[in-house]
């Protein structure tokens, strides 16, 4: 997909996310904005993934660590036909499988995440059973920056490193803000490249807002072979709607009638814009 | 009588596991800086592309082992049984369990194994727990022949098992592996009788049969159901015996609370209700001792069972 082409998808699914959240009546919203434009290029431009065979042996895997932005994976997974789009309406309804983390009963969805601190871990044993195998699919890992606090998450980092998993990719979706305000505040993660190099991982920042920028280093991925690759995808909660942008009740927040028609209006316009 | 086994039933779930991996290629065996306490070095030493090391990390074992099942592996994962069922137990709940991912648990040194070291290192809630989580399968195996079994019945069981067995050689229950009419979820009734049901698992196997047959001796026939599987329980079985016979002990290495006796009593009290008395360790940190020392302390043993079982006579 051609890189404007992934900011007006981009703009798309939160359009999606943002319907749905609001006729579910809830949602992660701020953090499914955040990652919305790192989940695009995923699933638009470098995962090898087949809609029709969701369980293909050699298909790129994707494990949502921070399960609580599940609204847009939803959203691109009935995008690129995993299953029906109309289904999104049944979001976090009763009796539905689109529960509000992610449930590995919906075609495309490997694991169910949502307690935080697992997905690492989970995604180690995805990599090291690939090698095992023989199969050289990617094993891409979404964690949110607050889920840093938890300490599985760096035994899972000492184990990737140790077996030098150099298809694991781990993202932090790096946008500053947890539910009780800024991450340095609640618990500091600074210096979080230090952290990571330390781990023995290999570290590139980027804005992660950015599709074009996520692309080009994710094509360059790994770019020191026999580690695992980390990055730092400097984010905004709540991007793409303005008055969403940095407002750390947006982690929940669903919006009101008039609120998304305003931020309806202002996705249209990037979407169009990008045309 | 029974000969003196030296057997560890930790050895025996090696042994299978190597037999069985020179075919499946897709057994894989986890370690938590476990594989010697676990007696998994000669697993490892076989087949090292099939052995994963995680050091001393529970919380990431299980994760590990949930991401290789979901890309088709089966793994096996050894570790403490204190440790596996307490520090890992949102893996288990959230990415075994939840997830439905082909993961077996071995908790090994369950129980009292390690008697002296204190509560730390007891596990005598991890069937409570285990057992209250959807899709996850509790296994209590009794003895060598019976572990084997129930190994190589998990080769066969797709999903979550928590399988928990002690530290030490126990006394034979069976003959024989292939004496075993093994099957996941399935009572076995070791000794026949109408006068009182004397139900166990894992290490109280034993005792509960020693019991019965001090009992016969005295013209006393106890019935005796090793209920291997915790859960799914054969509910049958023990309805059965509730209707039988005079009253039902059930016999645990674990809390009184939340067990094999709860299990049991749930359906006993739904369905036929009927005098029972739960033995198994009270809601106290245990006292220091090896497990004979402890079964004998807190009543797992024939003399207190033979004075149970005339209680419930005298209530008939």
């Amino acid at each position: 997909m051609e890189t404007h082409e992934l900011k007006r998808k981009a703009a798309q699914i939160r359009m999606d996310l943002l319907k749905m959240i609001h006729g579910a009546k809830t949602g992660h919203t701020g953090g499914s904005l955040s990652n919305t434009d790192i989940l695009t290029v995923l699933y638009y431009s470098m995962m090898k993934v087949d809609p029709q065979q969701p369980k293909w042996p050699d298909r790129d895997r994707f494990i949502a660590s921070k399960g609580h932005s599940v609204e847009s994976l939803y959203c691109i997974l009935a995008d690129k036909g995993f299953f029906p789009k109309e289904e999104l309406a049944t979001f976090s309804r009763f009796g539905s499988r689109l529960i509000g983390h992610p449930n590995n009963k919906v075609p495309g969805i490997e694991m169910n995440t949502g307690a935080l601190g697992h997905g690492l871990s989970v995604s180690v044993g995805i990599a090291l059973a690939g090698r095992m195998d023989g199969r050289d699919y990617r094993t891409y890992t979404l964690m949110g920056d607050g889920e840093l606090a938890e300490g599985s998450v760096w035994e899972a980092a000492m184990a990737a490193a140790h077996y030098k998993l150099d298809t694991l990719v781990g993202i932090v979706d790096r946008n500053r803000l947890q539910i009780s305000g800024s991450t340095e505040d609640v618990m500091a993660l600074e210096p979080l490249r230090g952290k990571w190099e330390s781990f023995g991982w290999t570290v590139h920042e980027v804005d992660g807002n950015d599709t074009a920028a996520l692309e080009t280093l994710l094509r360059q991925l790994p770019t020191v072979p026999g580690k695992p690759s980390l990055i730092i995808a400097n984010t905004v909660k709540g991007k793409g709607v303005s008055f969403a942008e940095n407002v750390p009740h947006w982690h929940h927040h669903v919006p009101s009638d008039d609120e998304l028609a305003l931020a309806l209006a202002e996705l249209a316009k990037e979407a169009g814009e990008t045309l | 009588m029974t000969t003196v086994n030296k057997i560890a039933n930790r050895q025996v779930i090696c042994e299978t596991l190597v037999e069985q991996a020179a075919t499946d290629r897709d057994i894989v065996v986890l370690a938590s800086d476990s594989r010697g306490s676990a007696a998994l070095a000669p697993f490892a030493k076989a087949y090292p592309e099939q052995f994963v090391e995680t050091g001393i990390a529970e919380q990431n074992i299980v994760g590990i082992a949930a991401g290789l099942a979901s890309a088709g592996k089966k793994p096996f994962v050894a570790s403490p049984a204190c440790f596996l069922s307490m520090r890992a137990i949102e893996q288990i709940k959230v990415d075994v369990a939840y997830s439905a991912t082909n993961v077996k648990l071995i908790g090994i040194s369950g129980g009292v194994s390690y008697g002296a070291l204190g509560m730390s290192h007891h596990s005598l809630q991890d069937i409570a727990v285990t057992r209250a989580i959807p899709g996850l399968t509790v296994i209590l195996p009794a003895d060598r022949h019976e572990t084997r079994r129930a190994t190589e019945a998990l080769l066969q069981h797709e999903g979550g098992v928590y399988m928990r067995i002690g530290r030490n050689p126990v006394q034979d229950c069976y003959e024989s592996a292939e004496a075993i009419p093994f099957e996941i979820g399935k009572a076995v009734e070791l000794r026949q009788g109408d006068a009182v049901t004397l139900i166990a698992a894992g290490e109280t196997v034993r005792v509960a049969l020693d019991a019965a047959d001090a009992l016969a001796a005295e013209g006393i026939a106890c019935r005796v159901l090793n209920m291997h599987t915790i859960k799914p329980l054969d509910a049958e079985a023990v309805l059965r015996a509730a209707r039988e016979t005079a009253g039902i002990i059930t016999l645990e290495e674990h809390s009184i609370h939340g067990g094999l006796g709860a299990a049991v009593a749930e359906v006993v009290v739904a369905h036929q209700p009927v005098p029972m008395r739960i033995v198994g360790i009270p809601d106290e940190p245990a006292i220091t001792g090896t497990t004979a020392e402890l079964f004998e302390h807190y009543g797992i043993s024939v003399a207190n069972i033979r004075e149970l079982v005339a209680d419930l006579l005298r209530e008939r």
